[in-house]
């Protein structure tokens, strides 16, 4: 049942190419398609450039979530942090990401650190904001046992605040996660000799629609195997929950 | 020397004043109920000794270590019933009691289940044993059984007052229930809400007049 949408748009595309209703520099069919997949990934180049996509995902994603689990940690935690530090991150957060892009190509220049620090700026968000209201938001009852215990400062954190922050804390990652793919897309769009993105820029100058195609199903399969990735994790870590995660 | 001795405890919530010099003492080894109406100030006393409350004026004195027992079991989630009870351990001799204390409240073939696979009775048992693993010289409890049905209660009720006389430790047990007073305490005070505070009255208990009824009148219920 699910496949059969998938499948009827692609049996459309292959009849609307193969009758020349489309002509191939719109709309390159299939076939080619798989033909231009082959040749990309026998000279090694589809590898390079998912080897370079992957590596400022990963760099980028694992920076900005340690940035954010250690600022959300102390926005959630503290009064004085929160009233420090949150109203400027809220500030940061509504300008729209893209727009640091000048800055950052004018601090960093063009290469490997500006695009990473694009993927980071685009991952953070969604992970500080998602523990630090978590946090926030764990039970009173819960923290007033620690207190009885006399657990305070950094052991409070780790051992209560953010095991209980746990769920939220998966589900602001995978969306985090998710932004950082878009924003490798805009980064390498910007100018890239490597990537998945430099593979749609490349593709589109030279006008080879199979090469761009190529490009956003190896997006397609990466996105979704970062997403089932998280969800897989967050259902091995987080089953001790009694109801359905939301989101 | 007292466990606790509170002197002219105030407390206010607002203009709405809960104690207005209220006078208590608990001596050690001494299991005392403070009976009450509901919202009478029982638990904000014991939030008070335990500190997780913050009082006007007066003085508490608590010599020793304190356990509380809330009336939810309070465990956390992620931690399954050992690890609960380890929570509280803070050095390889509390760890190596996790287990005498898995034993002493019936737990021990329970140990790695996780909260949410535990009953009410169960879950109120492992809270029991976190409080006792550190061996602290005062426990106080928040009505930990008025949330079990009533078989289970009775069975908890029983097992406590073991586990109580044992222990040796100094009790307090807040309570709006008579019976729990009656089967579990040395002691019984009952607060009573006068015109705008609350007083700690000892009720007289004579030979012709039942304790039950002596407590159920200092309530201010009919018997």
């Amino acid at each position: 049942m699910r496949f059969f949408v998938p499948i009827a748009l692609v049996v459309a595309w292959f009849a609307a190419t193969s009758t020349g209703a489309i002509k191939s520099y719109q709309l390159a069919s299939p076939q080619a398609v798989l033909v231009e997949l082959n040749d990309l990934a026998s000279r090694g180049l589809l590898w390079t450039d998912l080897g370079a996509s992957l590596e400022r995902v990963a760099i980028g994603f694992a920076l900005a979530a340690l940035l954010a689990i250690v600022l959300g940690s102390l926005v959630g935690a503290s009064r004085t942090a929160e009233k420090l530090l949150d109203p400027t991150l809220q500030a940061v957060r509504s300008v729209p990401s893209l727009a640091w892009v000048p800055l950052l190509l004018l601090w960093l220049g063009i290469g490997e650190t500006a695009k990473i620090a694009l993927v980071a700026i685009g991952a953070f968000f969604p992970v500080y904001v998602a523990l630090a209201s978590a946090i926030r938001n764990v039970d009173r009852k819960l923290v007033e046992v620690a207190r009885v215990l006399g657990v305070r400062g950094l052991p409070f954190i780790a051992r209560v605040l953010l095991p209980a922050a746990l769920p939220q804390l998966l589900v602001g990652l995978r969306i985090g996660l998710t932004q950082a793919w878009l924003f490798l897309v805009a980064a390498e769009l910007l100018g890239a000799s490597r990537g998945l993105g430099f593979l749609l820029t490349d593709g589109q100058q030279i006008a080879r629609t199979d090469e761009i195609l190529v490009a956003i199903l190896a997006f397609a399969i990466c996105g979704k195997l970062s997403e089932s990735g998280m969800r897989l994790l967050e259902r091995r870590l987080v089953d001790w929950t009694d109801t359905v995660i939301p989101g | 020397m007292n466990a606790i001795a509170i002197r002219g405890l105030v407390k206010r919530y607002g203009a709405h004043t809960i104690f207005d010099g209220l006078e208590l003492d608990v001596a050690h080894g001494e299991r005392l109920a403070v009976l009450g109406a509901s919202g009478c100030g029982k638990s904000t006393l014991l939030r008070c000794i335990a500190g997780l409350e913050s009082w006007d004026d007066g003085e508490i004195d608590v010599a020793g270590e304190i356990g509380y027992v809330f009336q939810e079991p309070r465990l956390f989630g992620w931690l399954d019933v050992e690890s609960n009870i380890a929570f509280a351990a803070r050095n390889a001799q509390e760890k190596a009691r996790v287990a005498e204390v898995l034993a002493l409240v019936g737990m021990t073939s329970a140990r790695a289940k996780l909260p949410k696979h535990l009953s009410g009775g169960m879950a109120q048992r492992a809270a029991l044993a976190r409080a006792l693993v550190r061996k602290p010289e005062i426990l106080l409890f928040d009505e930990p059984l008025a949330a079990l049905d009533a078989l289970t209660r009775l069975e908890l009720r029983a097992s406590l007052r073991d586990i109580l006389t044992q222990a040796g430790a100094t009790a307090v047990w807040v309570t709006h229930d008579v019976e729990d007073a009656l089967t579990l305490a040395t002691r019984t005070i009952v607060l009573q809400r006068t015109l705008n505070f609350v007083r700690a009255v000892e009720p007289a208990v004579g030979i012709d007049v039942g304790v039950r009824r002596a407590l159920l009148a200092a309530l201010g219920v009919p018997a």
